[in-house]
């Protein structure tokens, strides 16, 4: 009796498929996407609670037996990811109806979102690696319809590169699943981690977990295949941006932790040495391309690249207290970096620019977008005592517990680059006096609904450091599970549905 | 296209190719067919329609745009799953029941809802692209 | 036959590939097709080719042996229709880059790039 597992996919679909009836009505579908995510945030905060507290949760659909049929689970990692949607979904959704433009409202931008945030959830929640697939395929065909919505010449030569490196990635996972069934004989995640573990060739085994980390690093930007993000995030409406740059690039990360914590653990020293250093250099090349950059949100996407490379360095760590470290990190950065976008949309709608040398005086026009960025930006360097110096303790301490010394360095050299970065931001946009020639807007109606969720948001990155050391019980939890599959295995296998 | 036989065995073909695929439709959960190439079925039977007469025509035929179609189907098809879950079982476990009418024993269930949500929402979905594509093309001549 | 396959499958990849290199969009978009359907012979060369009767097993009798298995058919009957919407989008979306910018030179479309 595990409804509640099937909620988080299944309330998307319901609200999505209701927009689109209620196609011409876009006062109806703002109030039931509205509605949906309330509830969305609900029941991922019941969902997280329950994980908490009973342990993995499973559910078999249409109640065929695992390893047969398509397998629904919640562990705390997926459980905290869900639960993180549920607030960025929100919050997205409160900025859209301030921001969004009527034509795009008018041509389906609430439904494809509702659509997204189902193939989100679908993602986090499958035990099923081939569900996995279908479920990135649903969450990247609404995110080209969201990035080409409104046709803008940017857009579509962004969405030209996003929709081709993404379909090569997918042509990639297909591949590899098959070969994956062919090798194994099974799709579901914790069967094949127990006749993983006790293949015939555990060469070809290695093989395809190196064929996986291609496909999932694709899609969630690690060196060196990152290169079609930073061309194409700061193409679209800033809401949109918001949830790409915060949220779906995760959901490749995610997909990574997932398959190297469960799957492909037989040669450990050699995978996630790979991924150790692919994490270390991610990092490095991440924030120095963005040094370069005078392009608000151009930079902001730099800094997602650079953010990557701290996860998956966690996961290259790969110990209990690395992974609580990056599920930490993950929820945190997801905040934060939706937040420094949803800024960016702010001075946008005042000043029509997101070039930095052509913004500024936005500090002593408006000093509380000013803190709220500086909270948010802080949080995102690993300033104490916000939410990412915490994170970032966690995972550096985790290294040097291994010895990893030249990775640490790096990751701490790269703080400071990222706080220098951030500065600049905080120089050329809020400091310095407004250049001669901009143009400034009256922020009119909206700004209400945008600043609510940019207040949520940073109010968010300061409760998570404060409260870092209950949270953090919950993320060791996460991390405990996540570097002993026996549990999860055991729950998928055992469910018997209708009891 | 102005062919005088292909429109008279278009208007011909459209109801035999509709039967047909409900046919396909409801002997899907027993034997080859199901929702997916009923709804393949009726969709080409619209297109090649479409293709003898023009795009408007066809869309007589349509009760509502075919974005509408999809949600429906969709719909239909989440509807289908939530049923068991208020018997407290899994999500899109089968639910079956006898219907006795005239004489005859049908045995209706959910998998039945669900197909026939796949079926609306490959109807719309084909037609979606057709229509895209054709109106272009129909705009530039 | 499976080494057969595994020509075509070799073709298709590197056919994909030497098209995605170009610089035409239409060319990229033929290339991503050819690439998808790469990946779909290879899930059904790789899940075993067998010469065995539709796993369909009629009503009260027991599973029959010599039955094919239907799972990569599944699989690969779900990666067409996903690659089907997914090309078809890439398409329109193709046509509309055209439209606004121009040329269908991918070179000319570095907007975005610097």
């Amino acid at each position: 009796m595990n409804s509640l597992i099937v909620l988080p996919i299944l309330l998307p679909l319901l609200v999505g498929a209701a927009c689109v009836v209620a196609w011409r009505y876009v006062a109806a579908q703002r109030i039931l996407t509205l509605a949906g995510s309330i509830v969305y945030l609900a029941v991922s905060v019941v969902l997280l609670e329950r994980v908490a507290s009973e342990g993995i949760q499973a559910v078999q659909k249409g109640d065929w037996i695992a390893p047969f049929g398509i397998t629904l689970v919640a562990d705390m990692f997926s459980a905290a990811m869900v639960a993180t949607t549920g607030v960025v979904t929100l919050v997205i959704v409160v900025y859209s109806l301030g921001s969004m433009d009527r034509p795009r409202e008018a041509w389906g931008y609430y439904p494809l979102f509702n659509i997204l945030i189902m193939g989100v959830s679908g993602a986090f929640l499958t035990g099923d690696i081939f569900n996995l697939f279908v479920w990135f395929e649903v969450l990247l065909i609404s995110s080209f319809v969201l990035l080409a919505l409104g046709g803008e010449r940017a857009q579509l030569e962004g969405a030209i590169k996003y929709v081709t490196l993404n379909l090569v990635a997918s042509a990639f996972f297909l591949a590899a699943v098959g070969i994956l069934y062919a090798m194994a004989g099974s799709l579901n995640m914790a069967d094949l981690s127990q006749r993983l573990g006790s293949a015939a060739d555990p060469g070809l085994v290695t093989t395809l977990a190196v064929l996986f980390l291609v496909a999932f690093g694709i899609k969630g930007a690690i060196f060196p295949l990152f290169f079609w993000l930073p061309a194409s995030y700061h193409t679209p409406p800033v809401a949109v941006s918001a949830i790409f740059g915060g949220l779906l690039t995760k959901v490749g990360v995610y997909a990574l932790i997932r398959v190297f914590t469960l799957l492909f653990l037989n040669n450990v020293d050699y995978t996630h040495t790979i991924i150790l250093w692919v994490g270390a250099i991610t990092m490095v090349t991440g924030v120095l391309g963005a040094v370069a950059q005078y392009e608000f949100r151009r930079l902001l996407s730099f800094h997602i690249v650079s953010q990557i490379g701290y996860m998956v360095m966690g996961l290259g760590f790969f110990t209990p207290l690395a992974m609580a470290g990056t599920v930490f990190f993950i929820v945190h950065n997801i905040f934060v970096k939706t937040n420094l976008f949803l800024v960016s949309g702010v001075s946008h709608r005042i000043h029509g620019t997101y070039d930095l040398k052509k913004l500024g005086g936005l500090y002593r026009a408006h000093p509380w977008v000013g803190m709220l960025f500086l909270l948010s930006a802080l949080s995102l360097a690993g300033v104490p005592p916000l939410s990412g110096f915490f994170g970032k303790l966690v995972l550096v301490k985790a290294g040097l517990g291994i010895e990893q010394f030249v990775v640490v360095a790096a990751a701490l050299g790269v703080s400071l680059l990222t706080l220098f970065s951030m500065t600049k931001i905080w120089a050329e946009a809020f400091w310095k006096p407004l250049p001669e020639g901009t143009e400034t807007h009256a922020p009119g109606a909206g700004m209400g609904p945008m600043l609510g969720g940019i207040v949520t948001l940073a109010v968010l990155a300061v409760v998570m450091g404060v409260a870092a050391g209950p949270l953090f019980v919950l993320a060791q939890q996460a991390g405990e599970q996540l570097t002993n599959p026996a549990p999860y295995i055991e729950a998928v296998l055992r469910v018997r549905g209708g009891s | 296209m102005n062919s005088l036989i292909l429109r008279t065995a278009s208007r011909f073909l459209l109801i035999l190719l509709f039967q047909f695929s409900i046919f396909l439709l409801l002997r899907g959960h027993n034997d080859p067919g199901g929702g997916f190439v009923g709804g393949l079925v009726l969709a080409a039977a619209l297109t090649l329609y479409a293709i003898a007469y023009d795009v408007r025509s066809m869309r007589r035929f349509l009760p509502c745009r075919a974005q509408t179609i999809i949600a429906w189907g969709l719909l239909a098809a989440a509807v289908s799953g939530v049923f068991s879950m208020f018997k407290g079982q899994p999500f899109m476990t089968g639910q079956w029941t006898h219907v006795y009418i005239f004489g005859v024993d049908l045995h209706l269930g959910t998998p039945l809802l669900f197909d026939i949500g796949v079926y609306l929402t490959v109807v719309g979905v084909v037609l979606i692209v057709i229509i895209s594509l054709a109106e272009e093309v129909e705009e530039d001549d | 036959m499976e080494a057969l396959l595994a020509i075509v499958i070799g073709v298709l990849y590197a056919s994909g590939v030497y098209m995605l290199m170009r610089r035409s969009i239409v060319k990229l978009i033929i290339g991503l097709a050819l690439l998808a359907h790469g990946a779909s012979l290879l899930v059904f060369t790789a899940a075993g080719l067998t010469r065995a009767v539709p796993p369909v097993i009629p009503y009260g009798e027991k599973a029959v042996t010599g039955v094919a298995d239907p799972l990569p058919q599944a699989l690969i009957l779900t990666a067409i229709v996903i690659s089907f919407g997914v090309q078809a989008f890439a398409m329109v979306l193709a046509y509309r880059a055209y439209q606004t910018v121009g040329t269908d030179d991918l070179d000319d479309m570095k907007a975005t790039d610097t």
